[in-house]
């Protein structure tokens, strides 16, 4: 928080004696943002230990079903769709690339949903004591990302199996998986200030999610929706998750991939889905900013 | 020595909206804007505060219920921001508007030990350096393995307030955290408060004890509807403070009343007159169901729970008691009664104990304060005499 007295104090103190007081303001406010910072990475540490150590309580499995949970998911999908409806056919590796997918996709249906309740879930924690309250949010997307390098280890492992040729490109995957984890803490933060003022959110967004789901090339190929227009299949792919989960299994798995890069024709056009994210980026962050001083009175 | 000023509160105001109905649905939201409804009514809490607090200093705050006092605290401790005015904090402030924040059921006591001080600013090898002496003052040596929905709440308070007070923050602020724990940690509790005011730590305190004011704080503040009552030293405060809430000068005061109680089988209607040297019960009883031979015992407790008075109608009327009809029952005592809070507990049961009609507790409860006396005097004062005879041998 912004401290006026102290700014009273540097401004009536300026006058008379300017060098020495700027020295010593400019001393206390970084002695305090350092601290502020290093409270709130104790807190996220804290938070995110303690998430860990109590979702898996009490299974038999414990961790592994951050594991296994895809993997089933993964292996009734690859049933239905792959082997019965044969969608992906004569696509090279497409079961590796089903299973990336619905990884992406489970890491960003995760943060989104738990980041949405985090604020509201901790509102009596929230209530007794004043800390940043991003912190929460970010605790809520952090257990997700490392049950996502959990899973992606298993993809990988996945792909070595299948016979998978990795290519240098795999050092470019980090920066498709950093654009993912803002989008996804963008989503977070907005549905999080949302949620505080309308708890109908939690369903509508439950449907959003579903339709996402389905209008994003997971369980089925994009050549799917080309051959039917290809004008919808170009939009289609202008949505960020398209964008994010096509361009790493570009990178990580088969380099026929359509992405925007290659597949939308235009550089600018291609840009939508990043310059997209930034924007969501820097609107959610300042909307959450904004409305997170007044979390504690409507929670 | 010049004092430097630890926190200043200055034209402080804030209000609440609170929602007429339930409006955190779209729905209701939508319904309340296309009929021009607000959704909300405005509570204003906080009025225009101002006073400081200087460095060193044991501060108390005052009031009752609903006065504002925690609304206060929260916006010292800036989980709320003011609607006007401003705050400012001089060093870190720790606050502790609850014992235990983040306390999780599932997780140990050790795990807890490290989640809270983290809440509290601390880092793991912070707390690994005191981790000992927070077991030592907890009293919880083989415990702190075990998870925490096993402690006993006695267990989660002791060490919740272990955790507290082993924070070193420059400004401490408590809230109600005096009236927690059996007696002898209680008293550890107090020998703290009391090293605290040696070692001229500032502490903000929120109670409704005006001992503890008494006994710690060098300056008190007392709030009412959200306005500043009387800022001054402790003994006017806690004076003003008897004098307002407890009927200070009377003899006896009365604190809560439950006028009309009732269960299934009986009404029971009580009134307390209270005069200089007499306490005088009436109470009036109705019977629902029919009675056989009923019993009345009527009793009074101090709070701690010390049976201190009672009276039993099986010994003292001999005829068979109507309560089918309208029964009243005066109970007139002398006013030997020592300064403390006393409760009055009545019981309606078949004479040979074959059925309880109804056991009421708390029907009334009154606090005795003896003008003139020192407020520690808890002790009964009966008619004496004595006489000492000195015998040479």
């Amino acid at each position: 928080m912004q401290n006026p007295s102290i700014r009273d104090q540097w401004f009536a103190v300026k006058i008379f004696h300017p060098k020495r007081h700027i020295l010593c303001y400019n001393h206390t406010s970084m002695k305090k943002t350092a601290g502020k910072y290093r409270y709130s990475l104790i807190l996220l540490r804290e938070l995110v230990k303690t998430d860990f150590k109590l979702r898996y309580q009490g299974s038999v499995l414990g961790m592994l079903w951050s594991v296994l949970k895809p993997v089933m998911l993964f292996a009734v999908m690859y049933i239905v769709f792959v082997r019965f409806l044969r969608f992906g056919a004569g696509i090279p590796h497409f079961a590796v690339s089903l299973l990336l997918a619905l990884t992406l996709w489970s890491f960003f249906a995760e943060s989104a949903s738990q980041g949405m309740r985090a604020i509201v879930d901790r509102g009596s924690l929230l209530r007794k004591i004043n800390f940043p309250k991003y912190i929460v949010v970010v605790s809520a997307t952090v257990s997700a990302l490392i049950n996502l390098s959990i899973n992606l280890v298993v993809v990988l492992i996945f792909a070595i199996i299948n016979g998978v040729d990795f290519s240098w490109y795999i050092l470019l995957a980090p920066m498709v998986i950093l654009q993912l984890y803002i989008f996804s803490l963008a989503v977070a933060f907005l549905l999080a200030t949302l949620y505080v003022k309308w708890r109908d959110i939690g369903h509508i967004w439950e449907v959003i999610l579903q339709t996402g789901f389905y209008a994003t090339p997971i369980i089925y190929p994009l050549t799917l929706v080309a051959a039917q227009s290809v004008l919808a299949s170009k939009i289609l792919l202008l949505n960020p998750m398209a964008q994010m989960i096509q361009d790493l299994r570009y990178l990580l798995i088969y380099d026929g991939t359509e992405t925007v890069w290659n597949y939308i024709g235009n550089f600018w056009v291609a840009l939508i889905p990043i310059l997209f994210t930034i924007m969501l980026a820097i609107l959610a962050g300042l909307y959450f900013y904004k409305s997170s001083r007044r979390f504690t009175e409507e929670i | 020595m010049v004092q430097k000023i630890a926190l200043e509160i200055k034209n402080v105001s804030k209000s609440f909206k609170l929602p007429t109905e339930k409006s955190n649905g779209i729905k209701n939201s939508f319904i309340n804007w296309m009929k021009g409804r607000r959704g909300f009514k405005m509570q204003h809490v906080l009025h225009d505060v101002s006073f400081t607090v200087d460095e060193g200093d044991f501060f108390g705050i005052v009031g009752r219920n609903g006065s504002g006092k925690s609304t206060l605290l929260k916006l010292i401790s800036s989980i709320y921001v003011p609607d006007n005015g401003k705050i400012s904090v001089n060093g870190s402030l720790v606050p502790f508007i609850e014992l235990g924040v983040g306390f999780n059921p599932e997780l140990t006591g050790r795990e807890n030990v490290y989640l809270n001080s983290a809440m509290l600013g601390f880092s793991n090898d912070e707390t690994d350096e005191m981790y000992d002496d927070i077991v030592n003052f907890a009293e919880l040596h083989e415990f702190m393995d075990q998870k925490l929905k096993n402690y006993s709440s006695g267990m989660q308070v002791r060490l919740a307030f272990s955790v507290a007070i082993k924070a070193q923050g420059d400004i401490l602020v408590l809230d109600e955290v005096l009236a927690v724990g059996d007696e002898a940690f209680q008293r550890k509790c107090y020998a703290y408060f009391a090293e605290l005011k040696r070692h001229k730590k500032t502490v903000i305190l929120v109670t409704h004890s005006m001992d503890a004011v008494q006994q710690f704080c060098n300056k008190a503040l007392m709030i009412e509807k959200g306005e500043i009552v009387k800022l001054g030293n402790t003994a006017e405060i806690a004076q003003l403070y008897r004098e307002l809430f407890m009927g200070g000068s009377q003899k006896a005061m009365i604190k809560t009343e439950r006028n009309g109680i009732s269960n299934r089988n009986i009404d029971i209607n009580t009134k307390l007159r209270k005069t200089d040297d007499k306490l005088t019960f009436d109470v009036r009883m109705r019977s629902k169901v029919k009675t056989g031979n009923p019993e009345i015992t009527f009793v009074i407790r101090r709070d701690n729970g010390e049976l201190v008075y009672r009276w039993t109608s099986g010994e003292k009327i001999a005829h068979k008691l109507n309560l089918n009809t309208i029964c009243n029952l005066r109970i007139g005592i002398e006013n030997i009664f020592p300064n403390g809070i006393f409760d009055v507990q009545i019981a309606i049961r078949e004479k040979d104990r074959t059925k309880d009609y109804a056991i009421f507790d708390n029907i009334i409860s009154f606090e005795i304060i003896n003008k003139g006396s020192h407020p520690n005097d808890i002790y009964w004062k009966p008619k004496e005499e004595y006489r000492i005879d000195e015998i040479a041998q």
